[in-house]
């Protein structure tokens, strides 16, 4: 076979996203937008979170709670974190104009439907769950088949060795575009699918009594309904970090290029990669 | 091609996709909240799913979790109404519940009434259980009562009978052309599930007004909305079509989902 060169100063053009993972990836994006935001509809209903059985009406267990407070300036946004009292007007508890405020959790511009409606945010965000659970299922049979999984997902002793020197490519923002995901890549992408999915699945559903009816050890598990929901709320922030940073990553590493990729499968690697079979110049 | 990022092309990037971020708040979704679109009525078939998927792994007979004395911390927080105005329970309130019974009507061959009395002197049972509210809290509380299921066989329910409608003397929405008054419904799995009880009592104390005196049904593995107060009529039927809405309740009317055990 004759060595496939690439054009001077590129990679070669790598296939190397599937099918399986662009579609369940952008299924999932649209998944997570519509449970993030009929999420927060959701929580508006009641906003704070508990450890244990049961909420505290009569005794303390919060470890958040969002609400508005009346002070001389008129009604200030207070948000409780672990017993810590922070002036939040404008962002939570209230938001909106001074002449017009809105008292919610969080404001209209991140829930669905902007105004409160808890019944259609459950609604949407019970649809979206099914979906979002089915890709799940579709995703880890098609890339433990594929080897997906194996390949970029599940990091391997060389890269828990090359985390330092991945650490410091990328606070130089010096990027490999190889034909695998990097040592920090394998990380983050574990930890979504195999801690932060499973767990955001899991906590929600300890929160249905007719689950808890059919596996009550899952309430044991996760130390309680209000504590399920707290770590259900923890996840989605988690998730929302990941976000950002794969947003910024995708910018910083060539927004085109990484677009394409999860686009048409087609990824342009580093200069010097060493091309195989089936790659494009 | 050069591939290098400069801070502006960074900066200038960064910014275009944070202004998605913003853009995606807005209003656009507010359609969904409108129950006759098509986009609701499909994403309302998930919850037909989630009925149909819960049913099938659970057992019919399944307890929802009972817990000790101990986790008994507070009192039941009352929500919703907490003292309906209908004259017709401000004088069974009034007389301490004297005249209050408890029908049994509809697709049975023998419709039934019951007093408070009569309830009291049934079989009773009683258990600590977590009451979750749709908003999203929870509370535990001791529910003392009757099971519904051996009222519903002195009843002798019709074979075409495939929900049980609740009814209330709650009028939990007053309005220029009426009271609304609160119902909600459920299958008949649920109605005859041996923690749904017809319950009287509350922490070892008379069922008080706020949490829905006399007569308060418990269905245990549903959320806080499928747990009727103020109860007085149970009537077996075939289809849901010609109570509010036709969705099955108050609330389910005003767009939560059916089943309640999500």
């Amino acid at each position: 076979m004759t060595e496939l060169s690439a054009a001077p100063g590129k990679g070669p053009l790598i296939y190397r996203q599937s099918v399986w993972t662009r579609v369940t990836h952008w299924v999932w994006a649209i998944c997570l937008f519509f449970l993030l935001l009929t999420g927060l509809q959701i929580f508006n209903a009641h906003p704070s979170l508990y450890i244990g059985q049961q909420s505290g009406f009569e005794f303390d267990n919060a470890v958040l709670s969002i609400g508005a407070v009346n002070s001389d300036a008129g009604p200030r946004g207070q948000t409780m974190v672990l017993g810590h009292t922070l002036d939040t007007t404008g962002l939570l508890g209230v938001s909106g104009t001074a002449d017009r405020p809105v008292f919610t959790a969080f404001p209209g511009a991140v829930t669905i439907p902007s105004y409160r409606d808890l019944g259609t945010g459950r609604v949407v965000h019970f649809f979206f769950g099914w979906i979002f659970v089915a890709t799940m299922l579709i995703w880890f049979v098609a890339s433990f088949i594929n080897g997906h999984i194996k390949r970029d997902i599940v990091p391997g002793g060389a890269d828990i060795r090359g985390v330092p020197r991945d650490v410091a490519d990328h606070a130089t923002l010096k990027f490999k575009h190889g034909r695998s995901y990097g040592p920090l890549q394998k990380l983050a992408y574990f930890s979504v699918f195999f801690i932060l999915f499973p767990l955001i699945v899991a906590t929600g559903l300890t929160m249905s009594p007719g689950m808890n009816a059919f596996a009550p050890w899952m309430l044991d598990l996760f130390g309680g309904r209000q504590t399920a929901r707290t770590i259900h709320f923890i996840t989605m922030a988690l998730l929302v970090a990941f976000f950002v940073i794969h947003i910024i990553m995708v910018v910083a590493a060539g927004p085109i290029n990484e677009l394409r990729s999860m686009i048409t499968g087609w990824y342009r690697a580093s200069p010097g990669t060493p091309t195989a079979q089936g790659d494009k110049p | 091609m050069s591939r290098l990022i400069t801070r502006r092309n960074f900066l200038r990037t960064s910014a275009i996709a944070g202004s998605g971020l913003i853009l995606a708040g807005c209003d656009q979704f507010d359609f969904l909240a409108d129950k006759t679109g098509p986009g609701r009525q499909i994403m309302e078939r998930a919850n037909v799913l989630t009925y149909q998927a819960q049913r099938l792994i659970m057992g019919d007979q399944t307890l929802a979790r009972e817990y000790s004395a101990s986790e008994i911390r507070q009192g039941q927080r009352p929500n919703g109404s907490t003292d309906p105005t209908t004259p017709e329970y401000v004088a069974l309130r009034d007389s301490n519940f004297a005249g209050y019974t408890l029908k049994i009507t509809g697709l049975v061959q023998q419709p039934q009434s019951f007093t408070l009395d009569q309830l009291r002197n049934m079989p009773a049972r009683s258990q600590i259980t977590r009451h979750d509210c749709v908003e999203g809290w929870s509370c535990i509380a001791k529910w003392t009562g009757t099971p519904l299921g051996p009222l519903l066989d002195m009843a002798m329910v019709k074979p075409e009978a495939r929900y049980a409608v609740y009814h209330c003397y709650d009028n939990i929405q007053r309005t220029l052309s009426g009271d609304i008054l609160y119902y909600t419904s459920s299958d008949l799995i649920d109605a005859y599930h041996p923690q749904s009880l017809l319950s009287y009592g509350l922490n070892d104390q008379v069922l008080p007004v706020s949490n829905g005196a006399p007569i308060r049904l418990r269905i245990e593995r549903a959320l806080g909305y499928k747990q009727p107060k103020f109860l007085h009529t149970v009537e077996l039927v075939a289809s849901l079509d010609g109570f509010g809405k036709g969705r099955g309740g108050y609330w389910e009317d005003v767009g939560y989902d059916w089943y309640g055990g999500i």
